[in-house]
C-alpha cells in the first residue's frame, strides 16, 4: 500500500515535468548551462546504478574476478553494443553469456 | 485565449483528417513500439519477482509511463532507498523531457488548453522523436494534436501490454530473480548508455559517476548514488566548458582557466 504513494509521487513529478512547458509556455526558459547539465544526466544516472550491481553483485567488496558472471557479461555487453549499436542484440548476447557463465563457473 | 475560436478553426482545418492523422502517428511509432517491447517485458518480469504487488507494477506503468524512471525505481526499491531519493531520481532522470516539450512547444502553443494539458502526459523519448520528425516539416501553428496523440496513445497502450506480458512471465517463473535476472537490467542500461558515449566528456562523466557510486554505495537511502550523479554531471560540464573555451578563445588561452570556476559557480 505504501508503494501506491511512491508511485503516485513519481507520476505527479513525471507529469509535471512533461507538461510544464506546454501549459505555461513562454514563461519557462532554459539557460544553456542547464541544457548542458541535462546532457549528462542519463549516462551518469544509469552508470551509477549498474556499477555497484556489476562489480559487487553480492554487496560488500568488489569481485574483480572472472568468476563474477555479472562483470563478465557486462563487459561483453559493452563490447557488443560499442561494435554493433544494436540494443536488442546487446541484451540478448550478454544475457546468454551471463546464464552460460553461471552454469560453467 | 480565444480557445473556442481557435478550437473551431482547428476543427475546420483538421476534422476531415483527424482520424488519419491519429493513424499516421500510430503507424510511424510502430518501430519504436517494437523496440520498447523487450524493455516492457523485462520491466514486468523483474518487477514481478520484486517486492511490489503485480497491481502496483501495472499501476506504475499506467500512471508514470516512463521506462527508465520505472527501471531505476525498481533498482532503488530493491536497494531500500527512501521515497525522497526515488522521487529525486525520478525528477532528475525525467528532466530531459523538459527539453523535448520546449522543442515541440511551438507546434502545440496554438492549441486549446485541454490539449496542452493532455499531450504532455504522453511525452516519452520515442513519442518525441516520432512527433518532432513529423512536425518539423510543417509550419508551427498549422499542426493539429492528433498525430502526437496517435503516437503517444499507441506507445502508451504498447507499454501496458508488454508490462502485463512481463508480469505474467515473471510470475510463471518465480525463480528468475534468484537466477540473476537483475542482470537483464544491467544489460538494458548498458544498451542505453554506450550509444550515448559519443565524446570523451561523456565517458569521463559516466566513469566518475560509476566509480563514486560504488565507493559511496553504503551511504544511507542511496544518497551516495545521487551525490555520484551530481559529481559525474559536474565533470561532464567542466570538460564541455573546457572544450568550448579552447575552441572559442584563440587569443585568450591564458584567460580561460580563471573563467572556469566562475562558470561552475553559475551552474549551481
Amino acid at each position: 500500500m505504501k508503494y501506491a504513494l511512491l508511485i503516485l509521487g513519481m507520476a505527479v513529478i513525471t507529469y509535471g515535468i512533461r507538461s510544464a512547458v506546454f501549459v505555461f509556455g513562454e514563461r519557462l526558459s532554459f539557460p544553456p548551462i542547464v541544457r548542458m547539465a541535462l546532457n549528462f544526466v542519463p549516462v551518469t544516472v544509469l552508470t551509477a546504478i549498474i556499477v555497484p550491481m556489476t562489480f559487487a553483485p553480492h554487496g560488500g567488496a568488489a569481485e574483480l574476478t572472472w568468476r563474477n558472471s555479472q562483470l563478465v557479461a557486462a563487459v561483453v555487453a559493452v563490447v557488443v553494443c560499442a561494435v554493433t549499436r544494436k540494443p536488442l542484440l546487446t541484451i540478448a548476447v550478454s544475457l546468454a553469456v551471463f546464464f552460460a557463465w553461471q552454469m560453467i563457473v | 485565449m480565444n480557445s473556442t475560436h481557435q478550437d473551431r478553426q482547428d476543427r475546420q482545418v483538421h476534422q476531415p483528417g483527424n482520424f488519419a492523422e491519429f493513424g499516421a502517428g500510430a503507424r510511424d511509432t510502430i518501430p519504436m513500439m517494437v523496440g520498447a517491447a523487450p524493455f516492457g517485458v523485462i520491466f514486468g518480469t523483474l518487477a514481478a519477482t520484486g517486492p511490489l504487488h503485480a497491481w502496483s507494477v501495472q499501476f506504475m506503468s499506467l500512471a508514470v509511463f516512463a521506462g527508465s524512471a520505472q527501471f531505476i525505481a525498481l533498482g532503488l526499491i530493491a536497494g531500500h532507498a527512501s521515497f525522497a531519493v526515488i522521487w529525486a531520481t525520478t525528477f532528475i532522470v525525467n528532466l530531459r523531457h523538459v527539453l523535448y516539450s520546449a522543442t515541440l512547444a511551438p507546434y502545440v502553443a496554438h492549441l486549446p488548453a485541454r490539449w496542452r494539458w493532455t499531450l504532455g502526459a504522453f511525452m516519452t523519448d520515442e513519442v518525441f522523436a516520432v512527433s518532432y520528425a513529423h512536425y518539423q516539416r510543417r509550419a508551427p501553428g498549422e499542426t493539429g494534436p492528433y498525430y502526437f496523440l496517435g503516437s503517444g496513445v499507441s506507445m502508451y497502450v504498447n507499454w501496458q501490454i508488454w508490462t502485463v506480458a512481463g508480469l505474467l512471465f515473471g510470475s510463471a517463473f518465480p525463480g528468475l530473480q534468484s537466477k540473476g535476472l537483475d542482470f537483464a537490467m544491467v544489460a538494458t542500461f548498458i544498451a542505453i548508455i554506450v550509444p550515448q558515449l559519443v565524446a570523451l566528456r561523456f565517458v569521463a562523466a559516466a566513469l566518475a559517476a560509476g566509480v563514486l557510486s560504488f565507493a559511496w554505495n553504503d551511504w544511507p537511502y542511496k544518497l551516495g548514488l545521487l551525490a555520484a550523479v551530481v559529481v559525474g554531471v559536474a565533470v561532464g560540464m567542466l570538460l564541455s566548458m573546457r572544450a568550448k573555451n579552447s575552441t572559442d578563445s584563440t587569443q585568450g588561452r591564458a584567460q580561460s582557466p580563471k573563467q572556469r570556476p566562475v562558470e561552475m559557480e553559475r551552474a549551481k
